[in-house]
């Protein structure tokens, strides 16, 4: 995590365990990872120290190819968190990497009134804010 | 064991803002209350299942409950599903009574993120919190969303049963929020979090409740006033957070109710009323599906026309639920059934003989069903 801020507010929890690091660092680098078991052969996110298919310990980093779809999304009306205030009103949304894993990730460079997004093709783009190299997806194609 | 223990007794305090009041207090007040309207001496308790309080997670907080009651009990403890715990531990008292590990049991909830705090509702969300993903509602927003894809429904659909639930509450002397809803001010209300309005979202509130639980052999034998028989429970734990769950739609609840159903010896077509755990309409529409009142994108076969209200086809949430009575997780809505089947409810169901209960925690992450009968 080479770009860390001293700030608290940008410090990410451990909530996933110490394989989360490693995930923020390889973003930092311009890429996109996810885990993959060795034993089982399942790849999976958020990073944590376990297979959750199969309880291995035993995995590897790979890099993601960028493309995913999306799964749900969501416009924040109101700031729950306060450091997002001036940023009313924002989205987020869930996509399923091509690979498989899933994650959580804003959408970027949205056309004006665009509103059927479940399903829509995306494409990753690496976005320097809030003091970290952050995975964000825009529209790759054309509705399906 | 469909039948052999009751709900002899049920207690809860005024609900909404309660300045001051610790939730060691909130508790001793609806258990105080619970053991009075089974007409027992609070000696004889000798198990205390006690809901985590949401709002602050402190440790050992059974036995700090227990002392404060002055109770050495021979069960005893939290227990943390979110608002699910609720009916999962009527049913751990009622298998531990079964099972002579306890005679009496006192199950207990009591919250005060209204007053006190509810960070615990709001906290952004590991680290993931950076893309601005945090609150409860959001995640129910992010299902919404996809429900809403999938069934083709406009968001308009949840609006039956946030009105059931306020029309209901409005009848209710208890109830925190007594102004009915027309389906004007439901789709004039501001978006929370798109797609879910105002209305969708339940209250936010101090409070507690409790009930008793025995055999219904004991109830007899102490000549309990009104005690209520426990036909069915069941429970159902998706567990993994919304953006993993492999259909954002479906969750254990039908295993929860499938369970229930099957102990009691009924389906839902045996059912009178129901109390369904309206944290968000969107848990209502989901849970109404899941328990197989209806098919997937359906609920307007049993919403529409007033079919949620006290003579409709479904009588819904008869004291208002978590969007009208009180935003408590969940023990509210156990009360409101055991009223039900006394006929003592503001809002009766005539004849009404069974009644389902629904609570849930989490994102929809952990489920629990109950049956009670007359």
């Amino acid at each position: 995590m080479s770009n860390m801020t001293s700030s608290e507010q940008q410090t990410p929890s451990s909530d996933w365990g110490p394989a989360g690091d490693e995930y923020w660092a390889a973003l930092d680098a311009g890429r996109l990872t996810f885990q993959r078991c060795d034993t089982c052969g399942k790849p999976w996110l958020p990073p944590r120290s376990e297979c959750p298919h199969c309880w291995s310990a035993e995995w590897r980093w790979e890099a993601a190819k960028g493309t995913a779809t999306v799964v749900s999304w969501v416009i924040y009306h109101t700031a729950f968190d306060k450091r997002f205030k001036d940023r009313l009103p924002y989205n987020v949304a869930v996509v399923e990497l091509d690979e498989g894993p899933r994650m959580v990730t804003n959408l970027v460079d949205l056309p004006e009134g665009e509103q059927d997004l479940i399903g829509r093709r995306v494409e990753l783009v690496i976005q320097s804010d809030l003091g970290r190299a952050l995975p964000r997806f825009r529209l790759s194609g054309t509705a399906p | 064991m469909r039948g052999r223990a009751v709900i002899a007794g049920i207690g809860h305090t005024a609900f909404g803002k309660l300045p001051g009041r610790s939730t060691i207090s909130l508790n001793m007040e609806a258990c105080r209350k619970a053991v009075a309207d089974a007409g027992i001496d609070k000696d004889s308790v000798d198990a205390l299942f006690v809901k985590v309080p949401t709002s602050r997670v402190e440790m050992m907080y059974g036995q700090k409950l227990a002392e404060a009651m002055g109770m050495t009990p021979r069960v005893g403890g939290v227990w943390d599903q979110g608002g699910a715990s609720n009916i999962s531990m009527i049913s751990f008292a009622a298998m531990a009574i079964e099972a002579g590990q306890c005679d009496i049991a006192l199950v207990t909830l009591a919250d005060n993120p209204r007053t006190g705090t509810r960070q615990a509702y709001e906290k952004p969300w590991g680290d993931d919190a950076i893309f601005g993903w945090s609150s409860v509602v959001a995640g129910y927003a992010m299902i919404a969303r996809r429900y809403l894809h999938d069934t083709g429904l406009s968001p308009d659909v949840f609006a039956d049963i946030a009105i059931a639930c306020r029309k209901h509450g409005a009848n209710n002397p208890h109830a925190q929020l007594k102004l009915p809803l027309t389906r004007d001010m439901y789709a004039d209300a501001a978006w929370v979090v798109e797609p879910l309005r105002r209305d969708d979202c339940c209250l936010v509130s101090d409070g507690a409740a409790a009930v008793v639980v025995m055999s219904a052999e004991r109830a007899k034998a102490l000549n309990v006033p009104a005690p209520v028989p426990i036909l069915g429970f069941g429970q159902g734990h998706s567990s993994c957070d919304v953006p993993l769950r492999a259909d954002l739609t479906e969750t254990m609840a039908g295993v929860s109710a499938r369970t229930a159903f099957k102990m009691a010896g009924l389906g839902p077509e045996h059912i009178d009323v129901a109390q369904i755990y309206d944290c968000f309409t969107i848990t209502v529409a989901m849970t109404l599906e899941a328990y197989g009142f209806c098919r997937k994108g359906e609920l307007a076969s049993i919403s529409a026309d007033g079919g949620l209200e006290v003579g409709g086809r479904l009588p819904l949430n008869t004291s208002g639920g978590l969007l009208s009575e009180t935003g408590m997780p969940g023990l509210q809505l156990v009360l409101e059934g055991v009223r039900q089947m006394r006929g003592t409810s503001v809002n009766q169901v005539k004849n009404a003989k069974t009644c389902i209960v629904s609570n849930q925690g989490g994102i929809m992450h952990t489920h629990s069903t109950l049956i009670l009968g007359q």
